[in-house]
C-alpha cells in the first residue's frame, strides 16, 4: 500500500509538473514593455514552486515508500524533533519567500508608484454592464467636459459628454481601444454602474474599474496588432460577453484615425479591425 | 462561586426523550453530529451545482431535458442561460464555504472531540452550543430559499459570487437578473452564520481554557485541540466585521443607505436619484465593502483549513506510530498562521484601486505566511520518517492533506506577489489554487477525520476497502481537476464566466475543460461509495472497541460511543504529552496519555525525560 501511494504520488507530480512545459498552453506572447520583466518574474517563481512543490512530493512518497509498516523494525524512531532543523527550514524558507516578494515588487513598483510619463498618449474608460465606451479627446487633446446628469444610453451619449463644452467638439466615444505602438499610455478608469476589471492578456495587465473613483493607469504597448479586451470583474448577467478589442496602431495610422470626426472614425475603425488579424499563436 | 457550584453549572442529565435526545441536544456530541450531517446535507447541494456548472462550461448550449424540466426558467428547453450559471456560481461557493468547510471541521469535529480529548465532560456552555448548532441551520435553510425565491430571475439564487462585490450586491433588481430578492436572502443567511459561528468561538476558547482536566496543560493538548481554540478565536475576531458589513449591505439594498454605493451612478438606462426603482446615492465606497469582507474572508480560509491541518498531524502520528516531530513548532506554526492570517487580507484587492503601497505591504506580509506554513509541512514529513506507518483510510487521507495542501498552497507565492497578479488576478489559476488548498485539502482533512474518529462516534468501524477506493479515486481525480486549471489561468481564462465561447484566445483550452469537467463528475460519483460506507458503517460495520487504532489520546480512554458525561462520572488524569509512541522500554508501542509516569526507573538506564520539546510540558 505505502509503494502504491509512492508511485502514485510521484506520477501526479510527474503529469503536474510536465503540465507546465506544454507550449500551447502558457501566456500568449507579450506585447507590453513591462511584460518581459514580468514575464521573467513569473518563470523564476514557478521555477521556485515546481522546485518546492516537486521536493515536497517526492520527500512524501519516499516516507511512505520507506517507513511503511514491516517485521523488520519492532518500534518507530522515538524522537520528538528537533531544534536545530526548525531553525534551518524556518530561516531558509523565509528567505527565500519573502526574497520572492520583494522581487515581485519591481513590475509594480514601476507601473504603479508613478504617474504616466507626459506626453502620454491618454484615454478616458468607461465601463458599463456590458460595454465599454472609449472616449478619445480629439485633435485638441483636451477632453471635453462630461456629467452623469447628461448620461443618455438610448441617444447613445453613454458617457455624458457635454456637447456645449466647447473641447467636446472634436471628441470622439468608440467601443474598441485604439494606442500607439511604442509610446507610453494613460488610460483613466471610470465605470458608470458596477466594478469592472480591464485584461487584456497579452499586455499582461488588469485594473478595475470603480465607480465613484478615476483610476489612472499606465504602460507601453509596442507590437501593432488586435487583441481581445475582456471584463474580468463579475459585473452581472451577460459579463461573459463585456468583450472589446485593444489595437495597437502605428502613430501615423492613430494620428490618422483621432483626427477624425466621429462617423468616419467608426467607418475607420472598421476597416482597422478588419486589416489586424488576432494574434495565431496558441490556437 | 465555590468550585462545586461552578461544576455543576457545567452538569446536566441525560435526556430521555426524543427531542431532547436528538434534535435540541445540549450535549456537545450529538451537535458535532448534527453538524456534520448539515455538512454532508449542504456538500451534496455543493457538489451538484459544481457538476452543473462544468457540464455548462464544457459543453454550452446543449439542451439538457432534466435541466428543462427542474428549472423552466434557468434553463428553458434544458439550455442554462447565463444568468443561472452565475447564480450557481454564487451559491456553489456559499453554500461550500459557509455550510461545509466552516461547518464540518469545527462545529462538527471540534464539537465532538474537543471536549473528550481535553477530559471535560461537555462544553463550557451547551445551551449556547444548541443555539449556535439551531440559528446556522435556519442560516442553511435561509440560503436554501434563495434557490426558490428568486423571483422572476430564472436563478437559483443571487449573482455577486460568494464575495458579494458592492455595488452589484447593493444595487437591487435595477443591476440585473440575480439582485432582487435572492440577494437578499444570501445576506440574511451569512447574517444568521455569523451569528452562529460567534456563538460556537466563545464556547470553544471558554471550554479550552477553563475545562481542561487534570494534567492536560496546555503544551499536552493534542494538536487538533490547538487548531480548533485557533480556528474559534479567529471566528471570534473576523467573523462580526462581516456581520457588521453585511448588515451594512442589506441597509444599503433596503434602506436607500449608501454604504458602498457612490454618487452619480447611471445603471440600466436610470440615474441615481431619479427614478424610485433607484433612490438617490452619494458619498459610498465600493472598496470599503472588499477591506471589510476580505478581512473576514481572508482569516476564513484558515478557519476552514486549520482543523485540517490538526487532525492530519493527529493522524500521521498515530499511524506513522510516532510522536509528532517539532510538537512545539507546529503550535508556534498554527499561532502564526492565525496571528498573520489577519494581516493580509488586502492581497485580494491588489488590483481594486487600493493604494499601491499597501499592495506592497500586504504581498511581503503574504508570502511571509507561507513560512509557517512551510513549517509545518516540514514536521509533517519529519512526522513520517522514521516511522512504521499503518495505511489505513484515515491515514491514506491524511498523506493526501499533506500532498494537496503543498500543491495548493504553494502556487500563494505567485499569487501573493503584487506584479504577478496582475495577469493571474481572476483567473482559473486562483480558482485552482484556493479550491486546491482551502476546499479540496480541508476536505481531505475531514475525510481523515471521519475515518479516524467514525469509530469512537458510533461503535463500528467504517468498511476499509470501500475507504481505500474511495481515496484512490478521489485522490487522482482531484489532481485532474484542480491542476490543469493552473494551465487555464496562465492562457489567461477568467473566472466566473458563464461561457469561453466568446473568446478566439481561450479555445486552445477546450480539451482541458472538457477533462476537468469528466474529472469532476467521476469524482462527484465516487462520492457515493463514501456516503453508502457512512450510513452502511453505523449499521454494519464491525465492532470497534474502545480504542482500535492503539491511539494515545483521552478519546481512546473511553467507550464507543462515549457515554453522556464522556468518562462514565470519572474524569480521567493526563501524565504525559499527546503523541507518545514507540516510546522505548514502554510495554506497547503506544503510552496513553492517562497512564501514570514510572515512578521508579531502572538504574543506569541512561533515558531523560526532558520537557525541551514539549511531548512532556509543565506538570500542575
Amino acid at each position: 500500500m505505502g509503494r502504491a501511494l509512492a508511485v502514485i504520488i510521484w506520477i501526479l507530480t510527474l503529469l503536474s509538473v510536465s503540465l507546465f512545459f506544454i507550449d500551447k498552453w502558457w501566456f500568449p506572447t507579450a506585447i507590453s514593455s513591462h511584460a518581459a520583466a514580468l514575464d521573467r518574474q513569473f518563470l523564476i517563481t514557478i521555477i521556485v514552486v515546481g522546485i518546492a512543490f516537486t521536493a515536497a512530493q517526492v520527500g512524501l512518497g519516499y516516507m511512505v515508500w520507506k517507513y511503511r509498516e514491516d517485521a523488520a523494525r519492532s518500534r518507530a524512531l522515538y524522537t520528538h524533533g528537533s531544534s536545530k532543523l526548525e531553525v534551518i527550514w524556518t530561516v531558509v524558507t523565509a528567505i527565500i519567500f519573502i526574497g520572492l516578494a520583494l522581487m515581485g515588487q519591481s513590475v509594480w513598483a514601476s507601473l504603479r508608484l508613478n504617474d504616466a510619463p507626459p506626453g502620454s498618449y491618454q484615454v478616458e474608460v468607461v465601463a458599463q454592464q456590458f460595454q465599454w465606451n472609449f472616449h478619445y479627446p480629439g485633435t485638441d487633446r483636451v477632453f471635453g467636459r462630461t456629467d452623469p446628469n447628461l448620461i443618455d444610453d438610448s441617444s447613445l451619449n453613454f458617457i455624458g459628454l457635454d456637447d456645449a463644452d466647447p473641447y467636446a467638439k472634436d471628441d470622439v466615444v468608440h467601443s474598441v481601444l485604439a494606442i500607439p505602438a511604442g509610446r507610453p499610455v494613460e488610460l483613466m478608469l471610470r465605470s458608470k454602474d458596477v466594478i469592472h476589471n480591464i485584461w487584456v492578456p497579452q499586455l499582461r495587465f488588469k485594473q478595475d474599474l470603480v465607480p465613484g473613483m478615476v483610476i489612472r493607469v499606465h504602460f507601453t504597448a509596442n507590437t501593432p496588432g488586435k487583441y481581445e479586451l475582456a471584463c474580468a470583474e463579475l459585473c452581472g448577467q451577460l459579463h461573459f460577453k463585456m468583450k472589446s478589442y485593444l489595437l495597437v496602431l502605428p502613430d501615423d495610422e492613430l494620428g490618422a484615425l483621432t483626427a477624425l470626426p466621429q462617423d468616419q472614425f467608426q467607418t475607420r475603425m472598421t476597416e482597422l479591425l478588419a486589416k489586424y488579424q488576432l494574434p495565431t499563436q496558441n490556437y | 462561586m465555590s468550585g462545586e457550584t461552578h461544576e455543576a453549572v457545567h452538569r446536566h442529565p441525560a435526556p430521555t426523550g426524543f427531542v431532547w435526545k436528538y434534535i435540541f441536544s445540549l450535549d456537545h456530541k450529538v451537535i458535532g453530529i448534527q453538524y456534520i450531517t448539515l455538512a454532508l446535507a449542504a456538500v451534496l447541494v455543493g457538489m451538484t451545482m459544481s457538476v452543473l456548472m462544468r457540464m455548462n462550461l464544457s459543453w454550452p448550449g446543449t439542451n439538457w431535458p432534466i435541466l428543462g424540466t427542474l428549472f423552466p426558467g434557468g434553463a428553458p428547453g434544458g439550455m442554462m442561460t447565463p444568468e443561472f450559471y452565475l447564480s450557481l456560481v454564487t451559491m456553489h461557493g456559499t453554500i461550500m464555504v459557509f455550510f461545509v468547510l466552516t461547518t464540518a471541521p469545527q462545529g462538527g469535529f471540534g464539537n465532538y472531540f474537543l471536549p473528550i480529548q481535553i477530559g471535560a465532560e461537555d462544553m463550557a456552555f451547551p445551551v449556547l452550543n444548541m443555539l449556535s448548532f439551531w440559528v446556522t441551520f435556519v442560516g442553511f435553510i435561509v440560503i436554501l430559499s434563495a434557490i426558490f425565491f428568486s423571483g422572476a430571475d430564472s436563478t437559483v439564487g443571487p449573482i455577486g459570487g460568494w464575495t458579494g462585490y458592492a455595488p452589484l450586491s447593493a444595487l437591487g433588481q435595477i443591476a440585473g437578473p440575480g439582485q432582487g430578492m435572492g440577494m437578499n436572502l444570501w445576506i440574511i443567511s451569512i447574517a444568521i452564520f455569523c451569528v452562529g459561528s460567534l456563538l460556537g468561538a466563545l464556547n470553544f476558547i471558554t471550554t479550552l481554557l477553563n475545562m481542561r482536566t487534570r494534567g492536560m496543560s496546555l503544551m499536552r493538548m493534542p494538536l487538533t485541540c490547538w487548531a480548533w481554540f485557533t480556528t474559534a478565536v479567529l471566528a471570534l475576531l473576523s467573523f462580526p466585521v462581516l456581520l457588521g458589513g453585511g448588515i451594512l449591505l442589506l441597509l444599503d439594498r433596503l434602506a436607500g443607505t449608501s454604504f458602498f454605493i457612490p454618487g452619480g451612478l447611471y445603471v440600466s438606462g436610470i440615474l441615481s436619484g431619479t427614478n424610485p426603482n433607484f433612490p438617490a446615492h452619494t458619498g459610498g465606497s465600493p472598496i470599503l465593502w472588499q477591506h471589510l469582507f476580505w478581512f473576514f474572508g481572508h482569516p476564513e480560509v484558515y478557519i476552514a483549513i486549520l482543523p485540517g491541518m490538526g487532525a492530519t498531524s493527529h493522524i500521521l502520528a498515530t499511524f506513522a506510530r510516532k510522536p509528532v516531530f517539532g510538537y512545539r513548532a507546529m503550535v508556534f506554526a498554527i499561532f502564526a498562521i492565525g496571528l498573520l492570517g489577519f494581516f493580509v487580507w488586502g492581497h485580494h484587492m491588489f488590483i481594486s484601486g487600493m493604494s499601491p503601497y499597501s499592495a506592497m505591504t500586504f504581498s511581503i506580509l503574504t508570502l511571509s505566511i507561507g513560512v509557517p506554513s512551510a513549517v509545518k509541512t516540514f514536521n509533517w514529513l519529519g512526522t513520517l520518517w522514521g516511522g512504521r506507518i499503518r495505511f489505513t483510510t484515515a491515514m491514506l487521507f491524511a498523506i493526501g492533506f499533506v500532498s494537496l495542501f503543498v500543491a495548493g498552497g504553494i502556487t500563494g507565492l505567485v499569487l501573493g506577489q503584487t506584479s504577478l497578479d496582475l495577469p493571474m488576478h481572476d483567473t482559473y489559476f486562483v480558482t485552482a489554487h484556493f479550491h486546491l488548498v482551502m476546499g479540496v485539502a480541508s476536505i481531505f482533512g475531514m475525510f481523515a477525520a471521519t475515518y479516524f474518529w467514525f469509530p469512537k462516534m458510533f461503535g463500528r468501524l467504517m468498511n476499509e476497502s470501500l475507504g481505500k477506493f474511495h481515496f484512490w479515486i478521489t485522490f487522482i481525480g482531484v489532481y485532474c481537476i484542480f491542476v490543469p486549471m493552473h494551465t487555464m489561468g496562465i492562457v489567461g481564462m477568467p473566472r466566473r464566466f458563464a461561457q469561453f465561447t466568446e473568446y478566439e484566445y481561450l479555445k486552445t483550452l477546450h480539451p482541458l475543460v472538457v477533462l476537468v469537467t469528466v474529472a469532476a463528475i467521476t469524482t462527484v460519483l465516487v462520492q457515493i461509495v463514501f456516503y453508502f460506507n457512512l450510513f452502511w458503517s453505523i449499521f454494519k460495520g464491525k465492532r470497534a472497541g474502545e480504542n482500535p487504532w492503539d491511539a494515545t489520546t483521552l478519546e481512546w480512554t473511553t467507550a464507543s460511543p462515549p457515554p453522556h458525561d464522556n468518562f462514565a462520572g470519572h474524569l480521567p488524569v493526563v501524565y504525559r504529552g499527546p503523541y507518545e509512541f514507540a516510546v522505548p522500554g514502554a510495554a506497547n508501542d503506544f503510552v496513553m496519555q492517562t497512564e501514570p509516569e514510572v515512578t521508579q526507573q531502572p538504574v543506569g538506564s541512561g533515558r531523560e525525560r526532558t520537557s525541551g520539546n514539549g511531548h512532556d510540558g509543565h506538570r500542575r
